[in-house]
């Protein structure tokens, strides 16, 4: 079993007995280099539990947004646990460092941090139950075997469910993480089978399970009023006002906090948040819009052209041979400007939060976040207080996409919730308030050169990119990296920078960065490949031919292996191969491809598109073929994440962008921000390329390219390059 | 004032302004959440009820519009045969990702196939066309549509 993942952490696991002769395992899977600050291993909670019926109960730590995580994480304990898939019951986790380790939705990071440890988790509780039963049967341990849920002897008719071994093996010696052997592939019973989430029987009946369901006795509702333009701040507010509208029971004004991303405003709280948010319009706020005002999404795109037009560069953040000689030896000079909009996440479950400021002074929430543990960590830096005293229960979310990577809600409701002990306030916003309150995915703006040699090859690429300075935060989501493709894959290199002062609020979108750089890189390397009578799927290939993956780095999860060009070839020839690319396609479409690495995973696709009489593009097909390592875990939830990044992408491509107008963003509701619908559904055909690799995640990694392969497709379609997003049809007129 | 109203087939008194819309009046006076809260325009249909039969969507219709009609929602749709076999096909074929737009998908697919149960592929678009899944899990709802519309018809025949 390849596990080229290294995730250097230490397990640690602790058994005990239940109550009614049943048998929990408790484990902690601290992050790299903070295993000394793990409490000892009496204060772990239960992570498996076997009860005496034989049913399993297995705690999910990580918060659902419908990346299938739920259900993932248990499916691997259970697979070498070896329980019946049937018997297994999923709880959610709380929020809980010291217990779980990192409980993060993001980054498709969960598939690769925990694919080691849970299944270890899994197997340690296996050998103890098979100690169990050898003690009782008198029998060396290694004779044994388990079908699933139970302890069999092969050959024997011995045979005892985990339910009756449980209360004995409670009394079991732990086995060290390190000695337990994992199952092989080949044996995987419930790794690789397609599993229904574990919550859908309950959403299906529209039983209460999302963060804005919960429901707690006198619960009052809260909504609350910003200004619209970022970076304003408040002059003054009639609470009176607002106040004696019907159902109203409070108003009052909150102060800014920037170090929780708490904005200034006018909370208004009712019996019933309709008549919350339609008090808003009594509350006739005024607001001090500063310089802020000023800015616009054209405002930024002229600073980009001013930027270029300076002739004095910007800051160079990746250097590499001698560009400047590249460009003026080469025989030809490619020359383009590209740019992308800001966009917004719009989970379908609008943000929210609930708070209970209880009288002891200690904070209870039910927290539909992406990162509860960071909220956690917010609202007792806001509050004064220590982490501990503030409880919060992760629920299921409508959606994250990187929205709720942020707290900004969970703060907010803080605030309410503290000036109102002993009252549960459960604050919503409108799908206004999360369109116009967003941390939006950054535009930007590139200026793109290639220089290209007299035998056609790529002797010198340079970008001079135009993004915004979002100050020195841990993660900036409007940075390219300096590694960008085709960085190391061509001689003579330059990328420079140039930062524009903002307000608004940015963020991680799904696929964060390379959502946006894929279309830029992946459509001036296909105006590189037309200009040199190849196509891109062929440049690709020439450019990666013969090099060996690059050695592991140093990332957020510890070592991690570098990008590797053979995996990029592998998917690359077998998109090639299922869309027949070369071939003739029908009349009136044209194939494009597009291929990007990120998030561990390497994607090409190709797109079949056409024009239609007014000039709309027309998605018929996408093919796609991935890598994500050795196994995919759950076919259900991975190809229904590969079939939403597709058309996640072609909506971006074709018809999203929230554009700043007087500081304030444009674009209100679904009306003016048209997510895809399902009449735009193409066919997507997806296969898997499995590699000698550690599986990696799902969530992100097959968006970005989707975004250039309809590009490149519209441009062998119509000889028309799109080079700003979303697309403009008047670009084939 | 006080409205009475007809939910899931038992009368329910509310006491909110007539302007409340219905979902609203469901969710924080009835405690009724199945029914969700989307955009507050009609554009996403993730609040979809029926009333007499018929896909409306609740955050758009006002508390006093009501009257004698017959109200029902996600609560009780396996209760009706059309609904409950979507509600099958819906797991059969794990539709959904983060599930928040499902149960207006099910109310309105359950609309769709009472009112003409053997639609074309783009009857199926056109009257589901109104639902976003942020999500995009379209192409599994519409499969699963088009699934229960084949076994009804192998059924009926």
């Amino acid at each position: 079993m390849p596990d080229t993942v290294q995730l250097s952490r230490r397990t640690l696991l602790k058994a005990s007995a239940v109550a009614g002769g049943g048998f929990a395992l408790a484990a902690t899977f601290p992050m790299a280099g903070r295993a000394t600050a793990v409490s000892s291993p009496a204060d772990l909670n239960a992570f498996i539990t076997i009860h005496p019926d034989n049913s399993v109960t297995i705690i999910g730590k990580n918060p659902e947004i419908g990346q299938g995580i739920k259900t993932m994480l248990p499916m691997l304990i259970a697979e070498e646990l070896d329980a019946d898939w049937d018997s297994v019951t999923v709880e959610q986790g709380l929020t809980d460092a010291a217990k779980y380790g990192p409980q993060l939705a993001g980054g498709s990071f969960a598939t690769p941090m925990n694919w080691i440890p849970m299944r270890q988790a899994g197997a340690a509780a296996r050998a103890m139950l098979m100690a169990a039963a050898a003690q009782r049967w008198g029998v060396d341990a290694a004779s044994l075997a388990t079908d699933p849920g139970r302890v069999v002897q092969p050959g024997t008719n011995r045979s005892a469910t985990f339910g009756e071994l449980a209360s004995d093996a409670a009394m079991m010696a732990v086995p060290d993480p390190a000695s337990l052997t994992l199952k092989d592939q080949n044996d995987f019973r419930i790794i690789g089978r397609a599993i229904g989430g574990v919550d859908s029987p309950r959403i299906v009946r529209g039983e209460p399970i999302f963060g804005v369901d919960t429901q707690l006795d006198g619960m009052v509702y809260a909504a609350f009023e910003r200004a619209p333009v970022f970076g304003a701040t408040l002059k003054s507010a009639d609470l009176d006002a607002a106040k004696a509208q019907p159902g109203v029971i409070d108003a009052f004004t909150i102060a800014a906090n920037p170090q929780v991303q708490l904005v200034e405003g006018i909370a208004v709280i009712a019996d019933n948040w309709w008549l919350a948010n339609r008090a808003r319009a009594s509350l006739a706020p005024q607001w001090d819009a500063g310089e802020w005002e000023s800015h616009s999404s054209a405002g930024y795109a002229q600073a980009a052209q001013e930027a270029w037009k300076s002739g004095s560069g910007g800051e160079v953040f990746a250097a590499q041979g001698d560009v400047d000689a590249a460009f003026a030896d080469a025989d030809r000079v490619l020359e383009a400007e590209y740019s992308y909009p800001f966009l917004a996440h719009v989970a379908m479950e609008p943000m929210n939060c609930t708070a209970l400021m209880h009288e002891d002074g200690t904070m209870e929430m039910w927290a539909p976040s992406q990162t509860p543990q960071g909220g956690q960590q917010a609202v007792a830096g806001y509050l004064g207080m220590e982490p501990d005293r503030v409880k919060v229960h992760i629920t299921r979310m409508g959606g994250g996409f990187g929205r709720r990577l942020n707290n900004d809600y969970m703060v907010q409701v803080a605030a309410i919730a503290k000036e109102m002990p002993g009252t549960p306030v459960q604050l919503i916003w409108s799908r206004e308030d999360d369109l116009r309150s967003d941390f939006y995915r950054p535009a930007g703006w590139h200026k793109v050169r290639a220089a290209v040699d007299a035998q056609g090859t790529l002797t010198g690429w340079a970008d001079h990119f135009v993004t915004f300075d979002l100050g020195d935060g841990a993660y900036n989501p409007a940075a390219m990296p300096a590694e960008e493709f085709p960085a190391k894959y061509v001689d003579n290199l330059k990328f420079e920078q140039t930062k524009l002062a903002t307000a608004v609020p940015m963020g991680a979108l799904r696929a964060p960065t390379s959502n946006a750089l894929a279309f830029v890189m992946q459509s001036f390397l296909d105006e590189v490949a037309h200009a040199t009578g190849k196509d891109l799927p062929q440049l690709m290939l020439e450019l990666t031919d013969g090099v060996a993956p690059e050695p592991p780095t140093q990332g957020f999860m510890g070592s991690q292996p570098g990008f590797s060009a053979p995996r990029l070839q592998a998917v690359t020839r077998k998109v090639m191969e299922m869309a027949r690319w070369g071939e003739p396609v029908a009349d009136g479409h044209a194939l494009g491809f597009g291929f990007y690495y990120s998030h561990m995973g390497y994607f090409a696709e190709v797109v079949e598109a056409s024009l239609d009489s007014r000039n709309n593009p027309v998605v018929h097909k996408v093919w796609v073929a991935g890598d994500v390592g050795s196994q995919i875990i759950n076919p259900f939830g991975a190809l229904n994440q590969v079939e939403g990044s597709i058309i996640d992408g072609l909506g971006q491509a074709m018809q999203l962008a929230v554009e700043i107008e007087g500081g304030a963003a444009k674009q209100s509701n679904f009306h003016n921000y048209p997510l895809p619908r399902m009449p735009m559904t193409p066919q997507i055909d997806v296969e898997w390329v499995l590699s000698d690799n550690a599986p990696t995640g799902l969530g992100e990694p097959a968006l970005p390219p989707v975004i250039p392969a309809l590009t490149n497709a519209l441009f062998a379609l119509s000889g028309k390059r799109v080079r700003s997003l979303p697309i403009d049809r008047a670009v084939f007129a | 004032m006080a409205y009475r109203v007809t939910i899931n087939g038992e009368t329910r008194e509310i006491d909110a302004p007539g302007d409340m819309p219905l979902l609203w009046a469901l969710r924080n006076e009835l405690g009724m959440v199945g029914t969700k809260f989307g955009c507050g325009i009609g554009m996403c249909g993730a609040c979809t009820v029926h009333v007499d039969g018929q896909a409306a969507r609740s955050c758009s219709l006002p508390l006093s519009a009501v009257g004698e009609k017959q109200v029902s929602t996600v609560e009780a749709l396996e209760q009706t045969p059309v609904g409950q076999a979507l509600q099958e096909a819906w797991l059969e074929d794990d539709v959904m990702q983060c599930g928040y737009c499902q149960a207006g998908q099910l109310m309105n697919a359950t609309a769709l196939l009472t009112n003409n149960p053997n639609p074309s592929d783009g009857e199926i678009d056109a009257a589901m066309q109104g639902n976003i899944c942020r999500c995009a899990c379209y192409k599994r709802i519409h499969g699963a549509i088009a699934k229960v519309a084949r076994d009804g018809e192998t059924v009926d025949a």
